[in-house]
């Protein structure tokens, strides 16, 4: 059985970003770029899966310009065996990336398509659910338990209210949520033997997808500052404000 | 121009949420259509007519809609979509499900959790975990739409009831059943519709000591959330995460108890009316963004608080 995982290139979860002062987006320039964390989650889970005996391969794949083959290799040290890297630009639209990522299931017939549930920089949300529209597949979105048998995946989801579980018919997507599991820490070893692993290159065109844009970005702005706050020196000055200043509690 | 809402409710009640997405919807449209899918669900209909701005009201009731899978709504939201210009759903985990498969079966792009109205098609949504505020333009002739919808006001009740209408509604044959469910019952408010909100963090040190917030939550009348991290050592269940990865809520009143106010904290909170945060530690991010501080241990904070109150 095999198992593609999607993985995406962003920012680093615990960097800070700034907004271009043209307003035409925010400076990456520099900074310091690495796998979108529910990816990686994505990616130690099918490798987890594939060591439990479960599945037989593991198939990263991305979609953006040649630096997100960093983030293939990432993918291969913790345990991917192959990687695809369709080459387009990094910041294309959710419905795209979905059409690219269906070509890769058709060609390659994975029984699970494993994605994060949101890219932390465009923070959509999006991509997984519509990949299993496209390709008439069930889904399970935020997923924190993954159980997989030969024809089936049961799978546990962080839903608002609290937790639901989902049986899915394979093939199926499931799109992961933070506490599936702890990604493992890449050993020297892993990181050395995954430069050997293939990566397969291809572009849109090769896939016989033709991107579209549907949006375009008008502006983008820092968030409205919120006025400076004061430090208060007691809960009993604390309690006082709320009551008489902000007038939010009885 | 028309637009479909798709209501947020648990079968019995209405939930808050769905009168935010209409004054969003309101703002985009000159007909509003409200549709209701749940299983006997008649008491949401109803309350769904009630809403000031609703031409009509449209509900599937069908028992497989009781826990709606993301491909069954998308599925009936389809059977009706040709009719709206502007579709628009709550990011909640269920919007979040299901209305991105509406989206790519349309062929048009959804556009996550706005936050704000431009025009009709020119929206407002924040994007690394609310760092910046991106204005996106759609060129699509179907808009659909998540909606952050602490950041709408919810419509008011309206003098005379919309009229309704039932949907036909076939079960699919399914790939995906539901097996079961375990939600979390609280006696308190709900999240997102909470006006106060008191949340934990690591600091509070175990999950025993994270109950110390329920006093002053039951004085208050507050919901209660907990960062990551409270989540992760295991003090609080995972519904009650508030953040980029979890809930968003802006309430009059945010009380933040020992949490150091990481950017993916602060991405679900930050838009509260007032926000007081309680730390040891004077650097702490958290105080960044707080209308109030207080510098203090936040045990003692905590009693001495009750006490007053
Ligand atoms: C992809 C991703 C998504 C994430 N999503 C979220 C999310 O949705 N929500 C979220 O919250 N986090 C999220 N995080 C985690 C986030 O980065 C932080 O790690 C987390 O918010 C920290 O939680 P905390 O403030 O409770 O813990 P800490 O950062 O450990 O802070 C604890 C605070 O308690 C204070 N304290 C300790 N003892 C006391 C005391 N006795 N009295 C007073 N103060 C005390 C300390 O000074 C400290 O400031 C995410 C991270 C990633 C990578
Ligand atoms: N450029 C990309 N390349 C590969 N996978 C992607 C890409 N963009 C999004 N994804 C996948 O889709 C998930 C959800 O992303 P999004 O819908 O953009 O929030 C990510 O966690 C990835 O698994």
């Amino acid at each position: 059985m095999k198992i593609l995982v999607a993985v995406k290139r962003t920012i680093d979860a615990y960097v800070k970003v700034r907004v271009r002062s043209d307003n035409t987006g925010v400076d990456l320039a520099n900074l310091k770029m690495a796998m979108n964390p529910f990816c990686e989650i994505a990616v130690e889970e099918a490798v987890r899966l594939k060591e439990k005996g479960l599945a037989t391969e593991v198939i990263a794949v991305t979609i953006g310009s040649d630096k997100a083959q960093e983030q293939l290799r990432e993918a291969m040290a913790l345990g991917a065996d192959r990687s695809i890297h369709i080459q387009a630009g990094d910041e294309l639209e959710p419905l795209n990336i979905a059409k690219l990522l269906k070509a890769v299931v058709l060609k390659e017939q994975p029984s699970l398509v494993l994605l994060g549930k949101q890219s932390i920089d465009s923070d959509n949300n999006q991509v997984g659910q519509m990949l299993a529209a496209l390709c008439d597949m069930p889904q399970a979105t935020f997923a924190s338990r993954v159980e997989l048998s030969s024809d089936k995946v049961v799978v546990s989801r962080e839903v608002d209210g609290g937790e639901q579980v989902l049986s899915l018919q394979l093939p199926s997507v499931v799109t992961t949520d933070l506490r599936l599991n702890e990604p493992r820490f890449k050993k020297l070893p892993e990181i050395m033997k995954a430069r050997k692993k293939p990566i397969e290159v291809v572009t849109p065109a090769q896939l016989g997808v033709e991107i579209k844009s549907h949006l375009t970005v008008v502006s983008v702005i820092d968030p409205p500052p919120r006025k400076a706050g004061v430090i208060v020196k007691t809960a009993a000055e604390l309690v006082d404000k709320l009551r008489n200043e902000a007038k939010v509690i009885a | 121009m028309k637009a479909l809402v798709i209501a947020e409710h648990d079968n019995q009640k209405l939930k808050a949420a769905t009168r935010a997405l209409v004054t969003a919807a309101l703002q985009t449209a000159d007909q509003v259509d409200v549709l209701v899918a749940g299983s006997a669900c008649g008491a949401v209909v109803t309350a769904a007519t009630r809403i000031a701005g609703v031409s009509s009201v449209r509900f599937a009731d069908h028992d497989s809609l009781g826990h709606p899978l993301a491909e069954a709504l998308a599925a009936l939201v389809l059977t009706i979509s040709a009719e709206y210009e502007f579709i628009l759903a709550a990011a909640t985990t269920t919007g979040k499900s299901f209305l991105p498969r509406v989206a790519a079966l349309l062929d048009v792009a959804q556009i996550s959790e706005i936050t704000a109205v431009v025009d009709r098609s020119t929206f407002v949504r924040p994007i690394y975990a609310g760092s910046a505020l991106a204005t996106i333009r759609s060129s699509d002739t179907i808009k659909i739409m998540t909606v952050r919808t602490s950041a709408f006001a919810e419509a008011t009740d309206a003098a005379v009831a919309a009229p309704v209408a039932a949907l036909e509604f076939k079960p699919l044959a399914g790939k995906a059943t539901f097996v079961s469910e375990n939600l979390a019952t609280s006696s308190r408010p709900d999240l997102a519709a909470a006006r106060v909100v008191i949340s934990g963090g690591r600091g509070l040190g175990s999950a025993e000591n994270f109950r110390l917030l329920d006093k002053l939550a039951d004085k208050l009348g507050a919901g209660i959330g907990a960062s990551r991290a409270a989540v992760d050592s295991g003090y609080a269940p995972n519904d009650m995460q508030i953040g980029q990865t979890g809930k968003v809520v802006a309430p009059d009143l945010y009380i933040a108890i020992g949490i150091s106010g990481a950017i993916q904290h602060l991405a679900g909170m930050k838009d509260s009316k007032v926000i007081v945060a309680i730390n040891k530690d004077a650097e702490a991010p958290i105080f960044q963004v707080a209308d109030y501080g207080l510098v203090a241990d936040l045990f003692t904070a905590l009693q001495e608080m009750e006490a007053l109150l």
